[in-house]
């Protein structure tokens, strides 16, 4: 966890996975697309969703959901897929959808509790509340990082 | 982009032109040691060594220019016949050269040059000097020429004795001024060429009142002394052909000759012929010393990248016009077929310039035996077949460390001792071949030893010892082979400086793979290994197959299809449940289900009636893949998979589908390889889903 930018502002992307609401760390999303078919990748882990063709180059999807545990990605209309780029490596990543944009400082963000790292690896970096919600802010490296390691 | 440094720029291209001199050097040292020592090849190589000296002087690289000195100076009294070319001067020169372009690297890149290496190399080559020649070494040095031609007017000023006379005549077409031409510059371009005298006629010129002053009135005769050709003459005025009345005509130097009845004769001859001759004289040139263009590789780079898009476009191209209901027999059907023509030689001569001879690379390695064979003590000799094979230039440069690390492997490992060899009735020196060759659309690169070969016994003991394979395996002598490359592998028993640093043969396959190629070996117990490595020719296009299995779409590599099959009952032979063969002819040929093989459905019940892709891969192994249906044969374009982390196996890559779909690449050999695996995986749900 980096405690040396404290001061700074950093503004998040806020996104929904089922009911649940995660954020990235903006500087991180390339952009936003809409959702369109992957090709499914033969023998991939189940949430890789696949490839896709952005402009001209081959970008692989994973359901975010999924590969966080949760249940899979209804699929729907405002699906999209967040293109971020992690490490030099450009990854989609689809979730149900995009909420907002919202600006905060690093002390609004806490350590998620210990007790809720117990199990897997750390993806949450930290939680925030936003208008009396909790948003969970994801950590893009063990997400991407994770999925590597599961492919080799 | 503005370049702060221009001294850079020169100096960039100053290095350039060092590989090129280094890369003639080690060619005419190999001539020489072909046992040819004509003069010529003597020229050559001091030459090299002496433009890399001046080229050093006027950098004021000084390491360089001391050691090419010396190096020349050696060289000098070769070419003077004072020193005799033996193989072990040879040697000495070899590794000189191999010193020489340590240097030029190391001042390339503003590094240390390996001195001590470099001081030994000094001492041996100044023993050779006689003592005169020590003497005014230094003042050489301290006089350094610098070998910037400039001798522009040189020419002008001593018009060579043995030169033609051209007699031209030349009247210009008011066009020719109305097109911005002016002739002062065409006669300044002549004057360049040798000794120029020219006569203008005024006779045309009518007076003040009739002038109108658009028209001309002039004609010159001219009178040039040269030593160029006709067709060089002639290309001075390239841009007015057409605008003016002209006339070149050419007679051998007026100077008296003995017998003046046969000159006159060749003169009429030459005078008829010239056009033909010059430019057969061009051509002749031109084989010997090809013009070139150095071009930035991002513009030949960006220029693929857009002959890609191209291609991508075509084909969305036809599929938009397909789909409107178009007869194939209308005009923009035609006009297309046409497009299509035209983009594949576009593609195909953009690759051409993308290509290169594997030369270079072959040089390098080299000078690999050299150092390894020296390091080990054996006597080797490297056998370099097929250079001119040209590669796409990134595979090149990605074969380079896989390939020294073969051809240390077969130094150090492959060949025997030299008393074993002895022993054994073979010759002393061992051979390394390396070979290069186009083979079905491919690039398959050798090296082969005549050492030992393999020992299967030892490579499958150590193979058990570490656990690799159960000591009850029963593996094939070729599958025994391929145990070299497992990750952990090495059969040098005790560690060399030069192998045994962690490195492995898998370390080598992985490279290739990524390469899009294959490496596999073959060897014969006392005649010796070989390794063979098969490659694509480009990393950018590829002939493919679009085949469609289980709703995706997917391309074969068009070159391992060989045929395609439509099963029957009477052609399918189910062996064991999960195992069919097809009936091909007179032989029996393994069925692989692709959609299972990929995860992508359940194996298929019943293959009657389904279609398959006989595949002839390049181990000469036969299997057929059955897919669901084939759709179409095209080019596509690779989209390396190499910048996402991802990658699976049976799949080369990807590319963009007409309508902006992406459909995978398969790798055959890849697939067969993993199918048993597969298909046992086939069978979990989780692949099922996908």
């Amino acid at each position: 966890m980096s405690e040396t930018e404290t001061a700074q502002p950093m503004e998040l992307l806020t996104f929904k996975l089922g009911e649940q609401e995660y954020s990235l760390d903006i500087m991180s999303v390339r952009e936003i697309r809409s959702w369109t078919r992957a090709t499914p990748m033969p023998l991939a882990p189940s949430y890789m969703r696949g490839v896709i063709n952005l402009r001209g180059t081959v970008l692989p999807v994973m359901d975010l959901a999924e590969r966080l545990g949760l249940p899979k990605c209804a699929h729907s209309d405002r699906n999209v897929i967040i293109v971020v780029k992690h490490d030099g490596y450009m990854t989609g990543l689809l979730v149900d959808a995009v909420s907002d944009i919202v600006a905060l400082n690093q002390e609004d963000l806490q350590q998620p509790p210990e007790t809720a790292m117990q199990d897997g690896p750390s993806v949450i970096k930290s939680l925030t509340l936003i208008e009396d919600r909790m948003i969970r802010v994801l950590e893009l490296s063990q997400i991407v990082i994770q999925a590597e390691s599961d492919a080799a | 982009m503005s370049n702060p440094d221009p001294m850079a720029e020169i100096r960039a291209s100053f290095f350039v032109e060092c590989e090129e001199l280094l890369e003639a050097l080690q060619d005419g040292l190999q001539t020489l040691e072909s046992g040819s020592h004509d003069d010529e090849t003597i020229h050559i190589v001091f030459r090299a060594v002496h433009s890399i000296k001046g080229g050093a002087g006027a950098f004021g690289l000084d390491d360089l220019v001391q050691f090419s000195h010396h190096y020349e100076t050696v060289l000098d009294q070769v070419r003077d016949g004072r020193l005799a070319v033996t193989p072990n001067l040879l040697r000495l020169f070899f590794r000189a050269a191999d010193q020489l372009s340590d240097i030029v690297r190391a001042c390339r890149d503003d590094a240390e040059a390996p001195t001590d290496t470099g001081d030994a190399i000094l001492a041996e080559l100044d023993a050779h000097l006689d003592d005169k020649v020590e003497e005014d070494v230094d003042e050489e040095i301290s006089f350094t020429p610098t070998p910037l031609s400039l001798d522009l007017d040189a020419d002008i000023e001593e018009p060579s004795s043995a030169g033609t006379t051209y007699t031209i005549s030349f009247t210009p077409e008011p066009e020719l001024y109305e097109t911005g031409n002016d002739v002062p510059h065409i006669f300044g371009a002549l004057a360049e060429l040798g000794a120029l005298d020219v006569t203008c006629d005024t006779s045309r010129l009518p007076e003040l009142k009739q002038l109108a002053p658009e028209a001309n009135y002039f004609s010159w005769s001219l009178h040039l002394t040269t030593d160029v050709d006709h067709a060089e003459v002639a290309s001075v005025f390239e841009f007015v052909e057409g605008l003016c009345d002209l006339e070149i005509s050419c007679d051998r130097d007026a100077l008296p000759r003995a017998a003046a009845q046969p000159t006159l004769r060749e003169t009429s001859e030459e005078a008829t012929t010239n056009g033909s001759s010059g430019t057969n004289d061009q051509t002749t040139k031109s084989s010997a010393q090809k013009t070139v263009v150095r071009v930035d590789i991002d513009r030949i780079e960006r220029l693929v990248n857009l002959v890609g898009e191209l291609v991508i476009n075509q084909a969305m191209l036809a599929q938009s016009l397909q789909s409107a209901g178009l007869s194939p027999h209308s005009d923009a059907m035609n006009g297309l077929d046409e497009f299509q023509r035209l983009t594949r030689d576009i593609q195909d001569s953009v690759m051409m310039i993308r290509a290169q001879p594997v030369k270079s690379l072959f040089q390098r390695m080299s000078r690999i035996v050299r150092e390894t064979s020296a390091s080990v003590g054996k006597d080797v000799r490297l056998i370099a077949d097929g250079e001119t094979t040209e590669v796409d230039k990134t595979v090149i440069e990605r074969l380079a460390d896989p390939l020294t690390h073969m051809i240390r492997n077969a130094v150090d490992h492959g060949l025997e001792e030299t008393q074993t060899r002895l022993a054994n009735g073979k010759p002393a020196q061992g051979q390394v071949r390396l070979s290069a060759a186009h083979r079905s659309g491919r690039v398959v690169i050798e090296v082969s030893d005549d050492g030992g070969g393999i020992d299967h016994d030892k490579v499958l003991q150590i193979a058990v010892d570490k656990g690799l394979v159960p000591s009850d395996s029963g593996l094939s002598d070729a599958e025994i082979d391929n145990l070299l490359f497992l990750p952990g592998f090495s059969t040098a028993s005790n560690v060399s400086d030069l192998s045994g640093r962690g490195v492995g043969m898998d370390v080598v396959r992985t490279a290739i793979q990524s390469l899009g190629g294959r490496i596999t070996t073959s060897s014969e117990p006392g005649r010796g290994t070989t390794f063979s490595i098969s490659l694509p020719l480009t990393l950018a296009v590829l002939d493919g197959m679009v085949v469609e299995v289980s709703g995706e779409t997917l391309v074969l590599p068009l070159n391992v299809v060989s045929e395609t099959l439509t099963l029957s009952d009477t052609t399918v032979e189910c062996l064991q449940p999960g195992h069919s063969v097809v009936r091909v002819r007179d032989g029996f040929v393994p069925l692989f289900d692709l959609g299972a093989a990929l995860g992508y459905r359940p194996p298929c019940d019943t293959y009657v009636d389904r279609v398959a892709l006989l595949l002839a891969l390049e181990d000469d192994t036969r299997v057929a893949l059955v897919v669901d249906e084939i759709q179409d044969q095209r080019q596509v374009v690779i989209k390396g998979l190499d910048d996402s982390y991802y990658r699976a196996p049976g799949i080369a890559a990807a590319t963009i589908l007409g309508d902006g779909q992406i459909a995978l690449i398969l790798d055959p050999s890849d697939i067969v390889a993993h199918a048993p695996k597969q298909r046992a995986r086939a069978i979990t749900p989780q692949s099922l889903e996908a």
